[in-house]
C-alpha cells in the first residue's frame, strides 16, 4: 500500500484485519488475548511456540517476511565449504501445524498507542502485547563507505544466506598466496566469538586448499571471548597463518573504499584479496520504528519480562536488547523467548511474571572435530542480566578427544535449537 | 611495539590535517593493589609532544585516569614540507620518540 498511513486508515486496518484474518473460530472463542511476534529467528520463533504451547486460547501471530529462516550458527561452516547452505535453512510449517498463524510480511509501522502493527501490504494488527525479535541491522554511518552495495564486494556474511555464498564463492576463487582480511568491530555485536570461529575455519579452508595464504584479523577490540583457545588452537593448528592486529596495535578499521577493496585503519591501509567486513551493529530496524531503541541503538529492557522501558506493551528479546552480561546469541536469543512467553502468559493473565534464570551456551569450532565451548547463566540483577554462578568455559589445557568431543557436542546443539525452535 | 603514526603523506599548503599517534604503555594508574595488599607503583607517560620543523605545535599532560596504550589525535595546519618529531615521556624515566614526513605542495 503506497497511501500514507495516518491514524485514521489504520484504526479501519483493524477492522479489516479481524474479518480477513483466517483465524475467526479462535477470534469467537474466548481468547486469552492476542500477542504478535515480529521476527522469526531463534528468538522470535521459540517466543511464539512457546507462547501457544502455554496457552492454546492465546492468539499468536508471527511476522516474518522470509519465508525460509537461514542460521548463522554454523554458517562459518558454510563459508569454509564444510557445510551446504540448506543444513541451515528452516521453515515455519511446524508453528503453523501447532496453531501459530505465521505472516510473511515486514512490518512498517508500530502504532503503540493503538497497540497496533501494520505490514507492508497495509494489514493492521492488534496486539495486547508485541515482542520484537528483529536481531540486527548494520550502523552503515559508523563506518563510511560501507552499505549495501559495498556488501557485495566486501561482504559481511553477518546476517547467513546469500552473503554466507558470496564470501565463499570469493574464497574459492582467491589464488593461494591470498590475503583474506576480517574486518571485527566492537562490542556490543551478533555473537562475539564468531568472527574468531570465522578466521579459524577460513584457515582450515586455506591450510587445505590454498597453503600459501593468510588470514589478517583487523580488529576494534584488544581482547575476545575465549581468547585464550581461540590463540592456542590457532597456534596449534595453523602456526603462523593468522595474524591479528588488535585496537592497541591499530587495528581499528575506520573506512572502506570498496571500489579498491581497501580497507582503512587508524594508521594504515590494507588492500587483501578478500575483505570480509564486518560493520559495526544495533538493533533491527523495527526496534527503531516502535520506538524501542534508545541512542545506543539497542532496546533497553526490564530484565524481568523483557518489557522494553521506552514502549508500553512491546517486549524486546534476542539480540536487539541490551541484555546485560547475556551474550547475544542464538542459545540465549531462545532462552530469552521462551522467558518473555511465559511473563505475557502471566501478565495477560492478571500474575506476577517469576525471576528468569537463563542459560546461554556458545560452542566454538575451529577445525573439524576441534571445538570449545561456554556456558553461562544469567538472572535479572537491577536493571539488566547478570552472569550467575554455574557458567564454564572449555579448559585451555585438554586432550584432543575433548576438543573432539565437543565439537560432535556442537552439532548436537545445533539440531536440538533447530528442532526445539523450527522442527 | 614501537608507536603507531599517522601522518598524511602529502598535503596541499593550508590544508587543516589530522594526526594520529598511539604508543604501548601500560598507564599503571598507581592506586591498585596486589593481591596481597601492596600498592602497584604509579608508571604512566606523563608528557606527549608534538614539533613540526623543530617547532612545539601540540602538547598533552597525561594522568593516571588514562588508559593503557595512549591514543591521541589533533589537527594541524600543513605548511611547508618537513618532520613531525613525536615524544613521551613518563614515570621512571621513560622516554620514547618517534617521527613522520609530509611533502607540502
Amino acid at each position: 500500500m503506497k497511501a500514507p498511513m495516518t491514524r485514521r486508515n489504520a484504526v479501519l486496518g483493524i477492522t479489516v484485519a479481524a474479518t480477513s484474518l483466517a483465524v475467526p473460530s479462535i477470534l469467537r472463542a474466548q481468547s486469552a488475548g492476542r500477542v504478535v511476534v515480529i521476527g522469526g529467528g531463534f528468538g522470535g520463533a521459540a517466543c511464539a511456540r512457546a507462547l501457544k504451547r502455554a496457552q492454546a486460547n492465546l492468539q499468536v501471530i508471527l511476522i516474518e517476511p522470509n519465508a525460509i529462516f537461514t542460521s548463522c550458527p554454523f554458517s562459518n561452516a558454510v563459508i569454509a565449504g564444510l557445510r551446504e547452505i540448506d543444513a541451515q535453512q528452516f521453515g515455519y510449517d511446524r508453528l503453523r501445524a501447532e496453531g501459530v498463524t505465521v505472516i510473511g510480511q515486514a512490518v512498517t509501522t508500530i502504532e503503540p498507542q493503538l497497540r497496533s502493527v501494520i505490514t507492508a501490504d497495509g494489514v493492521a494488527l492488534p496486539y495486547d502485547r508485541l515482542v520484537l525479535s528483529p536481531g540486527i541491522d548494520f550502523h552503515f554511518e559508523a563506518l563510511p563507505g560501507y552499505d549495501d552495495a559495498a556488501s557485495e564486494k566486501m561482504p559481511h556474511a553477518w546476517k547467513a544466506g546469500a552473503q554466507t555464498l558470496l564470501l565463499r564463492r570469493q574464497l574459492e576463487a582467491m589464488p593461494d598466496g591470498g590475503t583474506v582480511a576480517i574486518a571485527i568491530p566492537a562490542n556490543p555485536s551478533r555473537c562475539p566469538p564468531a568472527p574468531y570461529e570465522r578466521a579459524s575455519l577460513i584457515a582450515h579452508y586455506l591450510k587445505t586448499k590454498k597453503p600459501r595464504s593468510k588470514v589478517l584479523i583487523l580488529d576494534a577490540k584488544d581482547n575476545f571471548s575465549q581468547q585464550r583457545l581461540f590463540e592456542k588452537a590457532w597456534k596449534e593448528l595453523y602456526g603462523d597463518m593468522i595474524e591479528r592486529i588488535g585496537l592497541s596495535q591499530g587495528g581499528r578499521v575506520t573506512s572502506v573504499d570498496p571500489a579498491t577493496r581497501t580497507i582503512v585503519t587508524e594508521f594504515g591501509n590494507y588492500t587483501p584479496d578478500v575483505a570480509n567486513v564486518i560493520p559495526p551493529q544495533r538493533a533491527g530496524r523495527i526496534a527503531e520504528v516502535a520506538g524501542a531503541a534508545d541512542a545506543t541503538g539497542w532496546c533497553p529492557i526490564n530484565p524481568v519480562t523483557f518489557e522494553s522501558k521506552l514502549v508500553r506493551n512491546i517486549h524486546v528479546i534476542g539480540d536487539a536488547c541490551l541484555g546485560g552480561g547475556i551474550p547475544k546469541s542464538a542459545s540465549a536469543a531462545g532462552a530469552q523467548g521462551k522467558a518473555c512467553a511465559a511473563a505475557i502468559v502471566n501478565l495477560l493473565a492478571g500474575r506476577a511474571p517469576e525471576t528468569p534464570r537463563l542459560t546461554g551456551i556458545c560452542y566454538n569450532i575451529v577445525a573439524p572435530g576441534y571445538g570449545f565451548s561456554l556456558a553461562g547463566n544469567y538472572q535479572p540483577k537491577g536493571d539488566i542480566f547478570a552472569e550467575v554462578e554455574g557458567g564454564a568455559t572449555s579448559p585451555v589445557d585438554a586432550p584432543r578427544e575433548l576438543r573432539a568431543r565437543e565439537a560432535t557436542e556442537a552439532e548436537h546443539w545445533f539440531q536440538t535449537i533447530t528442532a526445539d525452535t523450527f522442527g | 611495539m614501537a608507536a603507531l603514526i599517522n601522518v598524511p603523506a602529502k598535503g596541499r599548503r593550508g590544508d587543516v590535517i589530522e594526526i594520529r599517534t598511539l604508543t604501548s604503555h601500560i598507564m599503571e594508574t598507581g592506586f591498585r593493589h596486589t593481591a596481597d595488599g601492596a600498592p602497584v607503583p604509579r608508571d604512566i607517560i606523563t608528557s606527549f609532544t608534538c614539533r613540526y620543523n623543530g617547532a612545539e605545535i601540540f602538547r598533552a599532560d597525561l594522568f593516571p585516569a588514562i588508559a593503557a596504550n595512549p591514543y591521541l589525535s589533533f589537527f594541524t595546519v600543513a605548511k611547508e614540507s618537513g618532520k613531525f618529531e613525536f615524544e613521551w615521556t613518563g614515570d621512571n624515566g621513560y622516554s620514547s620518540s618517534a617521527s613522520a614526513s609530509i611533502t607540502v605542495e
